[in-house]
C-alpha cells in the first residue's frame, strides 16, 4: 500500500477514534500534535490500527515510533 | 452492543436529568478506560455515575487511611478491580512455602477491608473476581497440587462466593465467567498490558462495564421480573393446532431435546422469582393441551401467571399481561421466534425487550446466556412463591380487552397482496399450504401439486391465491381460494384456507372483495360456501355468518349485485 494511502486510513482512525474531524495527520505527526492523543488515548489508536489493517504491533513496536511516519514504515514491514 | 468509541461519544451527552450514583474505584491496575466504558454503558441505562477513581495501586491506603480522598468523597458503591496478573505477581515474590497460603491471605485481607470500609461508610461493594491464568508450572498436575498458582487461584474464587453468600452488601462481579465465554486471547492483549498496566483488552470493555452496570441497576432496583413466552416453535417444535398434541416437538421427538433444555431453562427463572406470561396466536383450549397433557412437558399450567392464547395482535395482549401484573414494560422480556411479532411489539412497546432470537432453536439458550437479562440483586422465599399470587390476579382482572385502535394499527402496517391464479411458480406453495392448513381451513379438501395444475387448467374451476406483504417483510402466499362453477349463476366456494400467522389483518374481507368482483365481472349472481367440522377448523365455523353470508340448508349464500364491499386496509399489488 502507498504511504500516502496508509495515511488517509489512518488519518480517518485518529478522527473516529479521538472524535475530532478537525485532525490531520502528516508523517511529522506526533502526540504534540494533536491534543486528545496521550498516552491512554495512545493505545486505543494502535488497537484500532491494528484491527483495520489486520496486523499486530509487538510491545518494543508500541513505544518505538518518534512520529506517525515511523509507525508507517514498521507497519510497511509487516507487509501492508 | 456499543464498542469503547461509541460508549466513549456518550460521555460527551447530557447527563444532567438522570439518576446520579456516587461510585468508587479501586484498582490495581490501569482503570481509566473501564470507567469511561462504565459510564458510557450507564448513560444508556439512564444512569450518570459520578465516579471517583483512586490513584492506581492505592486500595489498602484509601482504605485503611481515616483521611483518604474516598472517606471524603462518600461513594454509594466502591467497585474493587483486583487483577490476576497482580495476584499473580503476589505470588511469584512468596517464599516456596507459603504458596499454599495465598488464597488464605488474600480472602484475610478483603475482608479486613470490608469491615473497616462498612465501618466508616453506608457503601455497598461490588468486587471483581479473578480471571484465570495458567501458569503451565504444573501442568494438569495442579489441580491436583494446592500449592500450584492455579489451585489458589479458584480456591480464592470460590472462597469469594462463600464469602459474598453470608455477606451483606458484598456482591462479585463475575468477570471470570466473561473470560470462560470470550477466551483470554479475547480479554487480555500482552503488548497493551505491558505498555500500560491495562489488563483488559479495548473489545473487552464493553462487556465488563455491562456486566457491572447490570448489578448496578439491579441494586437501584431496576431488572427484569417477566418472561413471555410465545408457544409454538418458542417453546415446542411445530405449531399445535395443525401438527397436533402427538406430533409437536418436545422431549424425544425431532428437535424436542432443544425446547426441553429450554423449557427447564423458563422453569428455573420461574422457581427463582420471574414471572412467566404465555402469549400465543392460538385457540385458548388448543394451546392448553400440551401443558396439560403432553407427557414430555417440562411447564406446566401452575408454571404460567398469566396465559393468553387469542387471535389478536400480541402488542394489545402484551399490554393486557402488563395491566394484570401491574409492572412495568421495561421490566418485561418477550420471546418470540416470530419476526414480525417481535417487530410488532417492539414497534408498539418500545420499553420491552425483545431479543432477536436465532434462526435455529438448537441456539436459543446459548443466546440467551450471553444476553444475561435476568441479573439481581436479591433472592429470597416469597420469590419462588410469586406465581401463585399473580395467577390469582389474573383471574380476578380478566378484562375484556379494548381494541380502540386497531384501524389504525392496521393502516399503519402498509399491507400490500398479489392475487394470481395458480401457477407453475406457486404450485408447490398451494399444495403445502393445503397440506398444512387445518385450523383455518373450511372443507379442508387437500391437494397435491398434479391436483393443483388439473384445477389450474380446468375451465369449471376458478383460481385464487393471495400473498401478504407489509412493512416488517413478505409473509409469502397464505391464502387459497377455489371456486367451482355450480350453475351459469352460481359459484361455490369448493376451498378456503389460510394461514393463520396473518389472522385479524382483514384479509378474510379483502378475499370475499377479490372473489365477489370477479363473480360480478363474470356475472354470476351468488356465491355458496360450505363449512366442514373437523376436529381442528372449529375457528372458521362462523366464518361465513361473519363474513354475511346467510344460512340455507346446510350451505351459506352470499347474493352478489348487493354485495357492499367490505372495510380493509389491504391494497392489491
Amino acid at each position: 500500500m502507498e504511504r500516502s494511502e496508509i495515511i488517509q486510513k489512518i488519518n480517518a482512525i485518529f478522527i473516529e477514534t479521538l472524535d475530532n474531524d478537525d485532525i490531520i495527520i502528516t508523517e511529522k505527526s506526533n502526540a504534540n500534535d494533536v491534543e486528545e492523543w496521550d498516552s491512554l488515548t495512545h493505545i486505543q489508536l494502535v488497537v484500532a490500527i491494528e484491527k483495520a489493517f489486520k496486523i499486530r504491533f509487538t510491545s518494543k513496536e508500541i513505544q518505538s515510533w518518534a512520529n506517525v511516519g515511523e509507525m508507517i514504515s514498521n507497519m510497511q514491514e509487516k507487509g501492508i | 452492543m456499543k464498542d469503547f468509541s461509541q460508549l466513549k461519544k456518550n460521555l460527551k451527552k447530557d447527563f444532567s436529568k438522570l439518576k446520579t450514583i456516587k461510585i468508587a474505584v479501586l484498582g490495581d491496575s490501569a482503570t481509566q478506560f473501564l470507567i469511561q466504558a462504565l459510564r458510557g454503558t450507564a448513560f444508556d441505562e439512564g444512569l450518570n455515575l459520578d465516579i471517583w477513581e483512586a490513584d492506581f495501586n492505592q486500595i489498602e491506603r484509601q482504605i485503611f487511611d481515616p483521611n483518604s480522598e474516598l472517606y471524603s468523597f462518600a461513594p454509594e458503591i466502591i467497585l474493587v478491580f483486583q487483577s490476576a496478573h497482580k495476584l499473580l505477581g503476589k505470588y511469584n515474590k512468596y517464599k516456596v512455602e507459603q504458596h499454599p497460603l495465598l488464597a488464605a491471605n488474600e480472602l484475610e485481607i478483603i475482608k479486613n477491608s470490608f469491615s473497616v470500609l462498612t465501618q466508616k461508610l453506608n457503601a455497598k461493594i461490588i468486587y471483581y473476581n479473578y480471571t484465570e491464568i495458567e501458569d503451565a508450572v504444573f501442568g494438569n498436575f495442579a489441580n491436583k497440587t494446592e500449592s500450584s498458582f492455579l489451585f489458589q487461584l479458584r480456591k480464592l474464587n470460590y472462597e469469594l462466593m462463600l464469602y459474598a453468600a453470608k455477606t451483606n452488601n458484598f456482591y462479585l462481579c463475575d468477570i471470570s465467567s466473561i473470560q470462560n465465554n470470550f477466551g483470554k486471547q479475547f480479554l487480555f492483549q500482552s503488548a497493551i498490558y505491558i505498555n500500560t498496566e491495562m489488563v483488559l483488552s479495548i473489545d473487552a470493555l464493553p462487556i465488563v462495564a455491562a456486566k457491572t452496570i447490570a448489578l448496578i441497576s439491579a441494586l437501584e432496583g431496576k431488572f427484569k421480573k417477566c418472561l413471555i413466552v410465545d408457544l409454538d416453535n418458542t417453546m415446542w417444535g411445530g405449531i399445535i393446532g395443525d401438527d397436533g398434541l402427538e406430533n409437536i416437538q418436545i422431549g424425544a421427538l425431532g428437535i424436542g431435546k432443544a425446547f426441553s433444555e429450554f423449557q427447564y431453562w423458563i422453569k428455573k427463572l420461574k422457581q427463582r422469582g420471574i414471572i412467566i406470561a404465555v402469549c400465543s396466536k392460538n385457540t385458548e383450549s388448543v394451546a392448553k393441551e400440551p401443558f396439560e397433557k403432553h407427557p414430555d412437558m417440562v411447564l406446566h399450567l401452575e408454571d404460567i401467571a398469566v396465559f393468553v392464547a387469542n387471535w389478536e395482535n400480541k402488542a394489545d395482549n402484551i399490554r393486557q399481561i402488563q395491566k394484570i401484573l401491574n409492572i412495568g414494560f421495561d421490566s418485561m422480556v418477550f420471546l418470540d421466534d416470530n419476526p414480525f411479532e417481535r417487530n410488532i411489539v417492539r414497534e408498539n412497546i418500545p420499553q420491552i425487550c425483545v431479543p432477536e432470537l436465532p434462526e435455529d432453536p438448537a441456539e436459543y439458550l446459548e443466546y440467551l446466556y450471553t444476553l444475561n437479562l435476568f441479573e439481581t440483586a436479591s433472592f429470597s422465599k416469597e420469590d419462588t412463591e410469586r406465581t401463585q399470587l399473580y395467577q390469582v390476579e389474573a383471574q380476578r382482572s380478566r378484562v375484556q380487552q379494548n381494541f380502540t385502535n386497531e384501524d389504525d394499527f392496521l393502516k399503519s402496517l402498509n399491507m400490500l397482496s398479489l392475487v394470481e391464479s395458480f401457477n407453475k411458480f406457486n404450485t408447490p406453495r398451494v399444495s403445502q399450504l393445503s397440506q398444512r392448513s387445518n385450523q383455518f381451513n373450511l372443507r379442508t379438501v387437500r391437494y397435491d401439486d398434479a391436483d393443483i395444475e388439473k384445477l389450474a387448467n380446468s375451465k369449471d374451476h376458478f383460481t385464487f391465491s393471495f400473498t401478504l406483504n407489509d412493512k416488517f417483510g413478505d409473509n409469502g402466499l397464505i391464502c387459497v381460494v377455489i371456486l367451482r362453477k355450480e350453475n351459469a349463476s352460481t359459484l361455490f366456494i369448493d376451498s378456503w384456507f389460510m394461514s393463520c400467522r396473518v389472522l385479524k389483518r382483514g384479509m378474510e374481507n379483502f378475499v370475499l372483495n377479490s372473489i365477489v368482483e370477479f363473480a360480478k365481472d363474470k356475472c354470476y349472481s351468488s356465491i355458496i360456501g360450505e363449512y366442514v367440522p373437523t376436529a381442528k377448523n372449529e375457528m372458521v365455523k362462523e366464518h361465513y355468518a361473519n363474513l354475511g353470508f346467510t344460512e340455507r340448508t346446510e350451505r351459506w349464500h352470499l347474493d352478489v349485485p348487493s354485495y357492499e364491499t367490505k372495510k380493509n386496509f389491504i391494497r392489491t399489488k
